[in-house]
């Protein structure tokens, strides 16, 4: 409410100071960690232990990360994740798309039933260890694939495209279909050109969680070195402290970290893991804001 | 759309049984819409396998499930397993921690965002509004190892902020070991969550207050309403249909809430606080290869969760006419 002709009284004052103060303390609440992590990933690991590290590094070196880059799993675990980050993406965002524009055909005959498959999806699911058992089953454990396929299709994705491309005028299907154009070219010259805003919010859905798992790593692939992840490995890596943490194969965890990460170590891996996410987000705020609220309306 | 009038002039002029009319009609539409099937048909086909096969595993839970026999070798045990859950301690210990974990965790993800956007809301600046909003998404886009590791650090003896600061506040006189304590591990997940996800979970709302009519507030302030009655009277009321419709669906995750924050939090020293059903069936079923018994795990969630999305769409439905299905 920023309207201008609107006197203040003297509570509305102060309501609003007191506002502006919360809204300070939540940004603090929110940043300090970071910055935190930040400036002792900054510090040199001995003198980090001494503690007292707050915003500002107090020795700055850049040990850290030229000893975390010289860590053969954390290389391979970065490759892996921009492999199936952008993998994970771009055939994420082919199927929901392709999937969203046939059910919104009206015309389409299947519509109705493919919705209802769909949409079941999001509401119920076999479970933890019948899935396993699956991927058991279709030989997927210790693959790349099984990265990729198991979260391929999203009912959530699918009905925000879906939702989108229902709001664009029916009639320029209609006329490219006039000029003799098959459904897929529709699709693909129409449709999915026009869809871009919506399309850069499931990017963004699909980019994150694909950076962020690190639960298939660990249940599926967690004795497979050449398949790790980042976030596997920093989960290791901060567990190594926390020897008692409950693990399926703690054998392979014990053996690869035997020795303890210090802090700086720790805390210079979470940057590297938050750093390419916190650049991406803030520019495609506008987009994941209306993707939002279109999948709030529909699913 | 147009395929219907064609469809229609061209079987009059033929004039075949009606049988024979419908396999033509369907024949036809499979033929019109071939690409519309070719770009659909795969990935309901993938939706059967990963999906809605695992639902055929549920079998599991009814026998004594050796990986090495096929399906028809297996030995067939009725509701053992499931009995055996029952009986089990622990199993009450963990739908325990569940249950207090997953309502905490609803109160809290309802009432701190709603609070977050209409205050925010409340914000005259737009570029101070903006900018607490950007800032506010950020922890969403960290996963739970990172988020765990920061909670953990925060929250440490050796120079965590929390204690450093009680202490210099003087609430308490030596450094609380809040990772070690059970008592406090629901209130870490829960916390760690608010921070995590409070911005991120505003946005619907601060939507849905963008769309109130300004003139609302305008007449209440005539009236001489203040900032409060406003946010209570026409605020709130008026997001009441977002609230309700995201309540139902966050209870029908009541008891599938997951187990991300609690796996990433946990240490052997509050197990007996932090396993939820979920790390449960994780431990027995695959990390013992007690794969019946974690299939019955599995199958108790997905039943309950179902019965309570159900129940919770129909008592909305029948109190605020809202309804999601």
């Amino acid at each position: 409410m920023s309207d201008k002709a609107f006197n203040a009284t003297k509570s509305d004052k102060v309501f609003d100071t007191v506002n502006v103060i919360i809204m300070l303390l939540i940004m603090v609440v929110t940043l300090y960690p970071f910055l935190n992590v930040l400036a002792i990933s900054l510090n040199d690991s001995q003198d980090t232990v001494r503690g007292g590290i707050y915003l500002w590094p107090r020795e700055l070196t850049w040990e850290n990360y030229a000893t975390i880059f010289s860590y053969t799993g954390l290389l391979q675990g970065l490759k892996i994740t921009i492999l199936r980050t952008i993998s994970g993406t771009l055939l994420g965002l082919l199927s929901a798309s392709m999937l969203a524009y046939v059910l919104s055909r009206p015309d389409f005959k299947s519509r109705k039933m493919f919705s209802l498959i769909l949409a079941l999806t999001m509401y119920f699911s076999g479970g933890l260890v019948p899935t396993y058992m699956l991927m058991r089953h279709l030989d997927l454990i210790g693959t790349f694939w099984i990265y990729i396929l198991p979260g391929l299709v999203s009912a959530f994705n699918v009905f925000v495209i879906r939702s989108f491309i229902d709001n664009l005028p029916y009639a320029l299907q209609e006329s490219a279909k006039l000029d003799g154009a098959n459904d897929f070219t529709i699709f693909y010259r129409v449709i999915l050109p026009l869809c871009k805003p919506v399309l850069a919010t499931i990017s963004l859905f699909l980019a994150v969680g694909q950076w962020n798992a690190w639960f298939d790593t660990y249940l599926y692939n967690g004795n497979k070195p050449h398949l790790t992840t980042l976030q596997f490995e920093l989960m290791k890596v901060l567990q190594s402290t926390n020897q008692g943490a409950k693990m399926v194969n703690a054998n392979d965890m014990a053996n690869q970290m035997a020795q303890v990460s210090p802090e700086s170590i720790k805390m210079a891996i979470t940057i590297v893991v938050t750093i390419p996410i916190l650049f991406i987000y803030p520019f495609l705020q506008r987009y994941f804001i209306s993707g939002m609220t279109l999948g709030a309306v529909k699913a | 759309m147009e395929t219907l009038p064609t469809k229609a002039s061209d079987h009059e002029s033929v004039a075949p049984t009606p049988q024979k009319k419908r396999e033509r009609g369907v024949w036809k539409t499979l033929v019109q819409q071939k690409y519309l099937y070719l770009m659909s048909l795969p990935f309901i086909i993938w939706l059967f396998v990963f999906n809605y096969l695992p639902v055929w595993g549920w079998t599991m839970a009814f026998q004594n499930y050796k990986p090495a026999k096929s399906f028809g070798e297996q030995k067939w045990v009725g509701l053992e397993n499931f009995i055996d859950l029952f009986q089990d301690e622990r199993f009450y210990l963990v739908l325990r921690n569940t249950l207090a974990m997953s309502v905490m965790g609803i109160i809290a993800g309802f009432v701190v965002p709603i609070a977050f956007a209409i205050f925010l809301n409340e914000l005259r600046g737009k570029f101070f509004k903006r900018t607490v909003q950007t800032v506010s998404y950020l922890p969403h886009f960290v996963s739970w190892v990172v988020v765990g590791g920061i909670v953990t650090k925060m929250l440490s003896i050796e120079g965590g902020i929390v204690n450093e600061l009680l202490l210099w506040l003087g609430v308490i006189n030596e450094p609380i070991q809040f990772m070690a304590k059970g008592e406090w591990f629901w209130g870490i997940v829960t916390g760690a969550d608010v921070w995590k996800e409070t911005g991120w979970n505003a946005i619907i709302y601060l939507a849905a207050i963008a769309g109130i009519d300004k003139e609302m507030y305008e007449a209440a302030r005539v009236d001489g309403a203040g900032r409060f009655r406003q946010m209570w009277s026409i605020t709130l009321p008026s997001i009441r249909t977002t609230i309700s419709v995201l309540l139902i669906m966050s209870i029908g995750h009541l008891i599938g809430i997951g187990f991300e924050k609690q796996f990433q939090l946990q240490n052997s020293l509050v197990t007996d606080y932090s396993e939820v059903l979920d790390l449960y069936a994780l431990n027995y079923g695959i990390g013992i290869s007690r794969f019946s018994y974690g299939t019955a795990i599995s199958i108790f969630t997905s039943v309950i969760s179902i019965f309570l999305l159900l129940t919770a769409n129909g008592v909305m439905k029948k109190l605020t006419k809202e309804s999601i299905m």
